[in-house]
């Protein structure tokens, strides 16, 4: 989320003592000042993760410390992982291997980029996959894993698993 | 010290030369290629033997075998370097028994005998009192096994990863780099020296899965074998996969993996960040050590060839002299 805070001591901690208040985990506080600005507001933007249902209550609490909310972007599916798929990958329906994961309701794939060299010769695809926890996306990927192996297609998975 | 070296092809030759060319106070009193032997207790004219293979292809007399030099030549220490036969580990397995009954520490750069005896072998060396160092067995060049048990004393290590095989490392270069298709790359691996006509234990996977195993005996003090190892290898890739793994910041290496906490046992391709310290260009090899003290190391270096073997194995025997043999 993205706040406007004033430009004076004791206002940050004031605008991010909520989030501990409510069970959130802040992730990151990005502080940028504009040296040019000559407003008296400041800009802040910070990743957190917050336990389901508590955004509203949150933000009447910060409101409460006299910091506006300026923008909240919702991000549901935090952990991504990159994965190659190699083989017969449309004769094997492709749509249904990529449901096989979506259908799940805790990881789908975001993104998706498929080169066929020939029509006889086995495709390669780069595959994004978002989860909304890492043990949701050793799942997904186990379900990868599976269809794989029923499809003969080979999964390259990265060395670090979860990023 | 006296040493005898069994297998005289390019390693060594290599190990021959180094002897003769640096002063390490030792002697070779015995060499055996496939097809003849020479043993000298007062010490072999390496020069003449070397020219010798070099110009008639073997080493000594037909009428004396390597079995002779091994079990009558005056040695310290064995150095074994015949080719490795994985399914059986003969006759190199043999050799190594013989000589560690004997008495005698042995050295070796042969794979097979380790990764399928290795608790028999190091059970009968602490028997008898000897040494039995296989430097040369994993990664070629890079003192692994001698950085974990000296340089790393005291230390847990945690995991091992890397990569094993400079052959799969040279194709899947040639494949990013270039867009080689795995076939091309393959034959150009072949036409450098770089794979074996029958390049089936690289490619498969199955070359790292040994090295793995014998780190993972060595190391833990498991006993592994290479059934216990989930292996797939590169012969699969394409070109377009590595291109959109480069596309994306990555790259495709053919990465080997020891957790003994996780239970990973494990040779597969795996995409890996550009500028990860693994991604290492053409034969070279790469591993990375995570240990509780010394958190991680990488070690870089050439995992074949016959000096860079032979570097491996006079290092080993160096180790020997100045533990056992000049304190005995």
């Amino acid at each position: 989320m993205k706040l406007e805070i004033k430009d004076r001591p004791g206002q940050l901690v004031a605008a991010l003592k909520p989030i501990s208040d409510v069970g959130g985990n802040i992730i990151a506080v990005i502080h940028q000042r504009d040296p040019g600005s000559a407003s008296d507001t400041l800009d802040v933007q910070i990743v957190l993760n917050l336990p389901e249902g508590r955004l509203e209550h949150l933000i009447d609490l910060i409101r409460e410390q006299g910091v506006s909310v300026v923008r909240v972007g919702e991000e549901r599916l935090l952990h991504r992982q990159e994965v190659i798929i190699i083989g017969h990958l449309m004769h094997t329906d492709l749509s249904d291997t990529v449901d096989q994961i979506d259908r799940t309701g805790f990881a789908e794939v975001s993104e998706i980029s498929v080169v066929m060299p020939a029509i006889d010769q086995p495709s390669s695809a780069h595959l994004t996959i978002r989860s909304v926890s890492s043990e949701d996306m050793g799942k997904a990927l186990e379900i990868l894993h599976r269809t794989a192996k029923e499809k003969d297609l080979l999964v390259i998975k990265p060395l670090e698993e979860c990023t | 010290m006296k040493v005898a070296i069994i297998g005289f092809g390019s390693v060594g030759q290599g190990v021959a030369e180094s002897i003769q060319n640096k002063d390490l106070g030792i002697m070779i009193t015995g060499i055996a290629d496939s097809k003849s032997g020479v043993i000298a207790g007062s010490g072999i004219p390496v020069g003449e033997v070397l020219a010798k293979k070099q110009s008639q292809g073997v080493c000594g007399d037909t009428d004396v075998s390597a079995w002779d030099v091994v079990k009558s030549a005056d040695y310290d220490v064995l150095v074994e370097c015949t080719p490795t036969d994985i399914t059986t580990g003969k006759p190199a397995l043999e050799y190594i028994r013989y000589a560690i009954n004997r008495g005698r520490h042995v050295v070796t750069s042969n794979k097979g005998p380790v990764a399928l005896a290795y608790k028999t072998l190091i059970t009968e060396a602490g028997e008898q009192g000897v040494c039995l160092r296989y430097e040369a067995t994993v990664c070629g060049a890079i003192p692994i096994i001698h950085t974990i048990q000296e340089g790393l004393a005291g230390n847990d290590i945690l995991k091992i990863y890397g990569i094993f095989n400079g052959t799969c490392n040279y194709i899947l270069t040639r494949m990013a780099e270039d867009g080689l298709t795995y076939e091309q790359a393959l034959l150009e691996a072949r036409e450098l020296g770089y794979a074996e006509a029958d390049p089936t234990y690289d490619v498969k996977g199955i070359d790292a899965a040994i090295k793995l195993v014998i780190l993972a005996n060595t190391v833990w003090g498991l006993d592994k074998s290479i059934d216990d190892v989930e292996i797939t290898g590169i012969d699969n890739l394409t070109p377009e996969a590595l291109q959109l793994a480069e596309k994306h910041g990555r790259t495709i290496r053919l990465i080997g993996e020891i957790d003994p906490a996780k239970g990973t046992l494990r040779v597969s391709p795996r995409i890996i960040p550009q500028e990860h310290p693994l991604v290492v260009d053409g034969t070279l090899n790469a591993v990375l050590l995570e240990a509780d003290m010394a958190d991680g190391i990488t070690m870089i270096g050439r995992g074949a060839g016959s000096i860079e073997t032979a570097s491996a194995i006079i290092g080993d025997l160096i180790f020997i002299r100045d533990r056992y043999v000049k304190a005995a």
